[in-house]
């Protein structure tokens, strides 16, 4: 009988290894399993301008925390002697670099004129008070940072907590909370911010933080309140009441996870805002106030001398700029690489 | 959609004594009187004072008159302009606002409109990238920065355009350039973004299969239905217009409300501050209704109804 498989003659030569690249492998997983974390990294790093966004503002988070540790000037040191020094650094001679201004037409060493000695030299030049420009700009990113950061945690507690229990509540718990939003997010935010700074007699970041906590986190909890509403109703949320889990843990184990990503951009997009109406505020002169730097306050002194000395102005206006690029970018690529339509 | 209005109207009011009853607390508990020169002025000349302003009555009773007076449209005297009305110097200074505001946002929204569409119709072209480029720095520089680089260089330097003051046309265009930057921006990053999903929806694939020129699909059908949303950006660039004009005015002297609103709360003048206060909430709220009426009109897919959502 030739059917038998025993009289199949194969011996161990008539196979031959096969290329293990070349054939699928069904066993495998196409992709590996990431993390969520893991997961927003690999895409923020597939976005070069994203990504670039991202190393700027840590190295700007680094320099603005610890630069104060290798660079030992005090922001708010005067020295009325070495006033208005344009910028200097060791060993560089390049105009804008190098103490020397243009006065009338001729070209004047400035730190000569004030009879600085060789060793005196201010990376970013002096103010109108002779105090280290460099030191308070490091000062006021401080400033804006530190907002960044509040923004950033009201946006996270109130924000997505009333978004959350608003969508999970639902019925008149949920209407009456929308119309608070409603309310809050119908009142210009500028108002609110004018009326803290004024309640709280124009002292420094006090008013910034209570007019962010009012309205700062409308659009967030809009956000969360619209996904939560889509989620609670999917199998997995119903499994997990089934077995009896609590609502505040499901709200921490299942909804949570699952709006990372709106939570993650829409913070993205908080936080340029809420820089803005720091520098704006600090500008106008009722945010941060005088003896204190911020970059509102620093651009709005250099404002005063920009047609003689423009870098007391361009310096901190150029890394407010950069600050609120930087956020604005690292949110669109953010915004792309969570787009479900451009998953890879 | 009666029903609709009628509740959106009551909502406005609600709002708008919420922020008048915080406004008129908050300015209660700040120090401060209408008094110049306090020390030198004898108690009834002091009276006569408070008595003008009517601080004299107990805080209720004043609470009281300045919600009555709102319907009356007055808004108490100035503190700074002793014998003016708040709602007089709102009104005498409305119109430069008015007019700047205006003229930037139709700047802002034609150039928007644009530079978004070239955007998204060369859509990963370097015409793109350069739109993206300036439509993120429309964002990302602030208004009082654009406005001073503006004065410096395109006025006092090079002299094309008067550096400051109110006295014609040509003293407008600065200021309204740098206020019209960040709602160009906003309109030219919301229009690509929309038109680059019309223009890959099926019925621009037919247009273009019936042999329509490109001119014709991006002006009659794209941009046609790219801008029934951009309707939605009004209130928020009416309100960010607010805010720049505050910055703005003051660079270039401009006599507008935000200049006054600024100077008001650099000199404690609360009656105004609370007057402009209330002013502004009540343009962005009558701006958001319309947004949703005219919405609802030129949008049949979207149904105003008096429910929640």
């Amino acid at each position: 009988m030739a059917d038998n498989p025993k009289d199949i003659a194969i011996k161990p030569g008539d196979f031959e290894p096969l290329d293990q690249q070349a054939g699928p492998d069904n066993e495998r997983i196409a992709a590996p399993s990431l993390t969520f974390g893991q997961d927003v990294w690999r895409r923020l790093k597939s976005n070069k301008t994203a990504f670039t966004s991202f190393i700027i503002l840590v190295l700007m988070f680094l320099v603005a925390f610890g630069g104060q540790a290798v660079y030992h000037h005090d922001p708010n040191a005067q020295q009325p002697k070495y006033a208005n020094l344009p910028p200097k650094i060791k060993g560089v001679d390049l105009y804008g670099f190098n103490g020397h201004l243009k006065q009338s037409g001729k070209d004047v060493d400035a730190y000569a004129a004030a009879g600085a000695g060789k060793d005196v030299h201010y990376v970013l030049g002096t103010d109108y008070l002779g105090r280290d420009l460099l030191a308070r700009i490091m000062y006021g990113t401080r400033i804006s940072l530190e907002i960044a950061l509040i923004a950033t945690l009201i946006d996270l507690t109130i924000g997505v907590g009333f978004g959350i229990i608003s969508g999970w509540k639902g019925g008149r718990v949920d209407l009456f909370m929308q119309r608070v939003i409603e309310i809050l997010s119908s009142i210009p935010q500028l108002v609110v911010m004018v009326l803290m700074a004024t309640a709280f007699t124009k002292t420094g970041m006090a008013s910034i933080i209570a007019a962010i906590a009012i309205t700062g986190w409308t659009t967030m909890a809009r956000l969360t309140r619209a996904q939560t509403l889509q989620l609670k109703n999917q199998d997995f949320i119903l499994a997990a009441r089934t077995l009896g889990e609590s609502a505040p843990k499901i709200a921490w184990k299942h909804l949570l996870p699952n709006l990372s990503s709106v939570i993650i951009i829409q913070t993205m997009f908080t936080i340029p805002s809420a820089i803005f109406f720091e520098a704006f505020l600090s500008y106008i002169g009722i945010g941060i106030s005088s003896p204190q730097a911020s970059l509102g306050t620093l651009i709005s002194d250099g404002q005063k001398n920009f047609q003689f000395l423009p870098y007391q102005m361009w310096y901190p206006a150029i890394v407010l700029i950069v600050l609120m690029l930087a956020f604005n970018l690292l949110g669109d690529g953010m915004r792309d690489a969570f787009d479900p339509k451009s998953k890879r | 959609m009666r029903k609709y209005l009628l509740k959106r109207i009551f909502y406005l009011f609600l709002t708008l004594f919420i922020v008048a009853t915080a406004t008129f607390f908050l300015m209660k508990l700040m120090p401060g009187t209408p008094l110049q020169n306090e020390a030198k002025l004898t108690p009834s000349e002091r009276a006569a004072i408070l008595a003008q302003y009517g601080l004299d009555k107990p805080v209720w009773l004043q609470y009281f008159i300045y919600i009555g007076g709102i319907f009356k449209g007055s808004l108490g005297l100035s503190f700074q302009f002793s014998d003016q009305a708040v709602s007089y110097l709102i009104g005498s200074r409305m119109g430069p606002s008015m007019q700047l505001g205006g003229q930037a946002l139709v700047v802002g929204i034609i150039f928007g409109i644009i530079l978004g569409a070239i955007g998204a119709i060369r859509k990963d072209t370097w015409a793109d990238r350069l739109a993206t480029i300036l439509s993120i720095l429309g964002i990302a520089v602030p208004s009082f920065v654009l406005a001073i680089l503006l004065q410096y260089y395109l006025g006092l330097k090079t002299g094309w355009f008067p550096v400051a003051g109110w006295e014609g046309f040509a003293y407008t265009i600065l200021p309204t350039l740098a206020l019209a930057a960040s709602p160009l921006a906003e309109t030219a990053r919301f229009i690509r973004t929309d038109m680059v999903d019309v223009l890959s929806s099926d019925y621009i694939e037919l247009a273009r299969a019936k042999g329509l020129s490109k001119f014709g699909i991006v002006y009659h059908h794209a941009l046609r239905n790219s801008l029934i949303p951009m309707v939605t950006l009004i209130g928020p660039l009416a309100a960010a217009l607010m805010t720049g004009s505050m910055v703005v005015e003051n660079i270039f002297s401009v006599p507008g409300i935000g200049e006054q609103f600024v100077k008001s709360i650099l000199v404690n003048d609360y009656p105004t501050i609370m007057g402009v206060t209330i002013f502004y909430s009540a343009l962005l709220c009558l701006l958001l209704l319309l947004t949703d009426i005219v919405y609802g009109i030129i949008d049949p897919r979207i149904r105003l109804s008096g429910n929640g959502d």
